[in-house]
């Protein structure tokens, strides 16, 4: 602090130190404490407000925990957003890997532009075009159907089949991106003294290569977890009455209910799933937060 | 060797599948604007058509939602440039607990699904009367998108020279020319990233956007209600818009990089040319 004094003196000092209170009190910090203050209150009529009736209680949380169905949509978002994050690991992996390692530096630049072109057109756009492909009568059952892959056309938009293929193209990238950072830094002397040594490829990977990339398997895992834990656009779009996700539940609260504090508790529970995923990341692959936020 | 030659191709196999399988529904939920047919579909090909174009120009909708996403988005830049920039300078400078407290509330935005992020910012702002609508969902999205811009300014002060600053200070500058002339000129780059980032981010945005808004719409919200009430073309033709003008983007930076790289290699091998040039004669000389 006093370095920044004596260098920017001390308006300039007082100016960042400003902006940087705004943002983290007024738009971070107190709007989740409210939001955590207010899980805890009675949904009221607006005279009731601070009246008598208005104190705390666990209600909204028993609300949860007394309903099997929200229960049972909060463990499905959780089992099908990790499903969701393993897939996208396993289909990033070897293209993380080629892009770093085998590919040649000359091609490395445009293959990024064209990973990159899905990546700038909205998220909502890109599972509206995955709406129209698994449509019943869509280009996907009418290709398979020519091709005799199938003899009757396939509901796709039923069960979370379709919100993981969704999502799973929605969030794909994000899972690239970290992983090619990651293993962009090993020295590839590294694998090639593992290959002269004798090692068999899988090994290469297994013991030289994923190891030096655990930062980027955190760092994407979180961010594809906490997308698709915390996606609106594609279960909505892509699911069907059967498959419900956790997001829908709470805009129900908030929309139809109209009931904030209910909703500010479900928040509050997407909240801190997420926390916690982003703890054991942490511990499991032994990085800081500094890596996963790279 | 034969066992290197397979895998090569079996990685530039996958790598073009890989590529299909990202492209490919771009270019369906594209070809289906064109199509003269109620659904949105490219089989059956009913017939080319740009009515989906017309009707989605005179959709006034669209454009009132078009207005508000711009109008949110350039709030978004103007917030979260000035707030990133300076968290940026001010964790650069402080160390220890502090600064990884610190950095730990910076992140956090990052790390909330953008949901949480729009009920709390409603909340919190309706305490103080403050009732929901575009100006809630600009604060919202500058939470997190101020944390970007952070990310991307810190990283280019570790490649900054600290003497550069004191020198000027003992040269007798004033503490505002220090940082005019000699902090920010370093910083641009990054700060230019942030803007474009901020703002492309914001355009995106849904989640927040969805709890704060109120009654007004933006672009994705708008594309959001039309997908659910009966679906027509119009928005394919919008995807195809927007698709196209991302295309053109992409084609001009690439453009711009090749040309700049091209540039570099020749002024490289000139400066090559001239080097072996000089240490000619010295050979000679010492020989």
């Amino acid at each position: 602090m006093s370095e920044l004094l004596r260098r920017y003196g001390a308006p300039l000092t007082a100016t960042f130190a400003a902006l940087t209170a705004f943002w983290l009190l007024a738009l971070v910090v107190l709007p989740y404490l409210y939001l955590f203050e207010n899980s805890f209150r009675p949904y009221l009529p607006v005279v009731d407000v601070g009246g008598p009736k208005d104190v705390y209680s666990l209600d909204n949380y028993l609300t949860f925990f007394e309903s099997p169905i929200h229960i049972k949509v909060f463990f499905w978002t959780i089992i099908y957003s990790s499903i969701v994050t393993v897939l996208c690991f396993a289909i990033a992996y070897p293209l993380a890997y080629y892009l770093s390692k085998v590919a040649k530096s000359a091609v490395v630049p445009t293959l990024f532009l064209l990973l990159l072109i899905p990546l700038w057109v909205s998220e909502i756009l890109r599972s509206f075009a995955w709406f129209i492909i698994l449509a019943l009568k869509g280009p996907l059952n009418y290709g398979l159907l020519g091709l005799g892959i199938i003899d009757q056309p396939v509901r796709w938009l039923s069960g979370f089949r379709s919100i993981i293929i969704g999502l799973v193209y929605t969030y794909v990238l994000f899972m690239l991106f970290p992983l090619y950072n990651a293993i962009q830094s090993l020295d590839t002397n590294q694998i090639e003294a593992a290959e002269d040594l004798g090692s068999p490829w899988w090994r290469t990977h297994w013991r030289v290569i994923l190891p030096h990339s655990k930062p980027g398997i955190a760092s994407g895992a979180v961010t594809v977890f906490m997308l698709s834990a915390g996606s609106i656009l594609v279960p909505t779009l892509l699911a069907s009455t059967t498959s419900r996700w956790f997001t829908e539940i709470i805009q129900q609260w908030m929309f139809e209910s109209q009931d904030w504090n209910t909703g500010s508790a479900y928040a509050f529970l997407l909240m801190l799933l997420c926390t916690v995923f982003v703890t054991v990341m942490m511990r499991v692959f032994r990085v800081s937060l500094a890596d996963i936020a790279k | 060797m034969g066992a290197r030659k397979i895998s090569r191709l079996l990685f530039n196999i996958y790598v073009a599948v890989f590529l299909a399988y990202m492209l490919l529904p771009l270019v369906i939920m594209g070809g289906a604007a064109l199509n003269d047919s109620r659904f949105p579909s490219v089989y059956p090909w009913v017939g080319f058509t740009d009515r989906w174009f017309v009707e989605l120009w005179e959709d006034g909708r669209m454009w009132v939602a078009f207005r508000n996403t711009i109008g949110v988005a350039l709030a978004v830049v103007a917030m979260a440039v000035p707030i990133g920039t300076a968290a940026a300078i001010l964790i650069n400078s402080v160390g220890g607990t502090a600064r990884s407290a610190l950095y730990g509330f910076m992140i956090a935005p990052i790390l909330t699904p953008g949901a949480v992020i729009g009920i709390s910012t409603l909340l919190f702002w309706n305490k103080f009367s403050v009732p929901a609508g575009l100006h809630l969902s600009a604060i919202g999205q500058t939470s997190y998108i101020a944390a970007f811009v952070m990310l991307l300014v810190l990283a280019r002060l570790q490649s900054f020279d600290r003497a550069l600053e004191e020198a000027a200070l003992d040269l007798g500058a004033s503490h505002a020319q220090v940082v005019r002339r000699i902090l920010l000129p370093h910083l641009y780059p990054a700060i230019g990233a942030g803007a474009a980032i901020a703002f492309f981010q914001s355009v995106e945005n849904f989640n927040t956007t969805l709890f704060t808004r109120g009654t007004y719409d933006t672009l994705t919200v708008y594309v959001f209600s039309r997908v659910r009430s009966g679906i027509t073309p119009t928005i394919n033709a919008l995807a195809l818009i927007l698709v196209t003008i991302t295309i053109i983007g992409a084609l001009w930076y690439e453009i711009a990089r090749r040309r700049r790289q091209a540039h570099f290699d020749a002024s490289a091998a000139q400066a090559r040319r001239e080097e072996e040039a000089e240490a000619l004669p010295v050979a000679v000389a010492a020989q």
